[in-house]
């Protein structure tokens, strides 16, 4: 007896589903377009952001007998200047900071939404990435950096040639989620009027007077999203893994390997 | 005039006193064996000789020239001073033949077709010539220490520093690395090496160091060390070492 209505609503669900997508198929391929960009460009510029801020508080909380005391001041500064970075954006939603940012800058910057929606979504990656980044430089062995000292590298190369590869191959798991996050969460950017998927869906909303048409749909199209992105970085990552086997053929058997050369 | 000479080097960790005003050096070509228990500072020792420890007080003499003070760059004077870890240290984003071939590029600024070159000439020599685009994570702990020697001497270092070099490895790797060393020793390359391997301290060293407790306790033209060490201490050691 109950059955019926629940069926016939599901039914009309259906319906509506379809009506959204038949009519509104260009307003949600934009918005996904524009999601898949924004969350794209926000956690590679997030990554740079992260590299930068993530090896200076690397290098600010390592410890050397060798530093001057003008040196240690510095290192002390850096640190607590990134914190306040890092615990800031971490420490409030996005979608405020997108709201804070977006209407104090725009009498100067004069930014469109889209502009403003990269810029506020790369700052917030960035902070995360910071902390992903200092956490995977110090999962690198101390001993990579003292091979690296031995044959005369500089601080500065032995990060560059030797670290930040190794972290950052350490840490793709993590980076990779950053950016399934971010397909997501760039959602709240809807608030400062950027027309990513979730803008869409309530601009058909209005449109068609339904709530649930458009929101099954777009939570269907981000699910696609996310899903997609998570298996292309797991093959991403599985390669990665694999990339070491380059060695020719005829000296990858387990034999050869085994093998000493005396 | 001595390659290395080491005056008055002290150093602490904390309050741990490690090296008490030290003396030592090594000539051109000579082999050197460091040996005593864990703790007695020779592990420390070495790490001050390419500066991976900063000393607290003493100088460092390298060809006559004082590295502390002077205004020899320290990355300069680290690729002439060659090290070979205990735990081999090799660079695992690279493959072996880059491991060898990245610091001649970016710190001697080589030209990369050269430094292939050289880098493929020291990993033959120590037998490693099959493995160029292996990755160290797929060699064995005998075939990385070999590696990390072929990394060294890619560099033109003139000393090589070794800090127990086989302490690593497994008994049946030990050899290959030990043979190595041996043909560098012979080849007259100057070496100083922290060792528990007596029997290697005793045919390839032309003078083995005693340290305990952070001082310089003995030292000697290796065979007569071993056959009549003078210090009760050197004795004792000896004499767990044998049994």
């Amino acid at each position: 007896m109950n059955l019926i209505p629940l069926v016939l609503s599901n039914v009309s669900l259906m319906d509506k589903a379809m009506k959204v997508v038949t009519q509104y198929q260009s307003l949600l391929i934009k918005g996904a377009i524009n999601t898949v960009i924004v969350a794209l460009i926000g956690t590679i510029v997030g990554l740079v952001i992260g590299l930068v801020i993530g090896a200076i508080r690397f290098v600010s909380l390592s410890h050397d007998r060798k530093d001057s005391k003008i040196t240690v001041i510095c290192k002390k500064i850096l640190y607590f200047l990134t914190s306040c970075y890092v615990e800031i954006f971490r420490g409030t939603p996005m979608m405020v900071q997108a709201m804070f940012l977006y209407w104090s800058l725009k009498q100067s910057l004069n930014w469109t939404p889209y502009f403003a929606a990269i810029c506020i979504i790369s700052i917030n990656t960035g902070a995360y990435m910071a902390e992903i980044v200092r956490s995977g430089i110090q999962s690198v062995d101390k001993g990579q950096n003292e091979g690296a000292r031995s044959i005369g590298m500089t601080d500065m190369q032995a990060m560059f040639y030797v670290i930040l590869p190794q972290a950052i191959k350490n840490a793709f798991p993590s980076i990779g989620n950053e950016f399934v996050v971010n397909i997501k969460d760039s959602c709240v950017l809807n608030c400062i009027g950027f027309a990513e998927l979730f803008f869409q869906a309530k601009s058909i909303q209005g449109s068609v007077f339904d709530y649930t048409g458009p929101f099954l749909v777009v939570g269907i199209m981000y699910f696609v999203l996310t899903f997609t992105t998570t298996r292309i970085l797991g093959i991403i990552e599985e390669k990665m893994n694999h990339t070491h086997s380059s060695i020719p053929a005829s000296d990858t058997t387990a034999n050869s390997i085994q093998r000493g050369g005396f | 005039m001595a390659l290395i000479e080491i005056n008055h080097l002290g150093k602490s960790f904390g309050t741990l006193e490690v090296l008490k005003d030290t003396n030592f050096h090594v000539d051109q070509g000579e082999v050197v064996c460091l040996i005593g228990s864990s703790g007695s500072g020779k592990s420390t020792l070495l790490r001050c000789v390419n500066l991976l420890e900063t000393p607290d007080s003493g100088e460092i003499l390298y060809k006559g020239e004082n590295i502390l003070t002077s205004k020899m760059n320290i990355n300069t004077y680290r690729t002439k001073v060659g090290m070979v870890f205990q735990s081999f240290n090799l660079f695992n984003n690279m493959s072996v033949l880059d491991n060898c071939i990245i610091g001649q590029v970016k710190v001697l600024k080589k030209n990369k077709n050269v430094a292939h070159e050289n880098a493929v000439k020291y990993l033959n020599k120590v037998g490693m010539g099959n493995f160029l685009h292996a990755n160290p994570t797929q060699l064995s702990g005998g075939q990385k220490q070999r590696v990390a020697i072929a990394r060294a001497l890619a560099m033109d270092s003139e000393v090589l520093l070794f800090d127990e070099p086989t302490s690593a490895l497994d008994p049946e790797m030990v050899n290959e690395v030990l043979n190595v060393m041996r043909d560098l020793a012979n080849e007259g390359l100057t070496m100083i090496i922290v060792t528990h391997e007596m029997n290697f301290a005793k045919e390839v060293a032309n003078r083995v160091v005693f340290m305990d407790r952070g001082i310089i306790l003995e030292e000697g033209e290796a065979k007569e060390f071993f056959n009549n060490p003078k210090e009760e201490r050197t004795k004792e050691f000896l004499g767990m070492i044998r049994k």
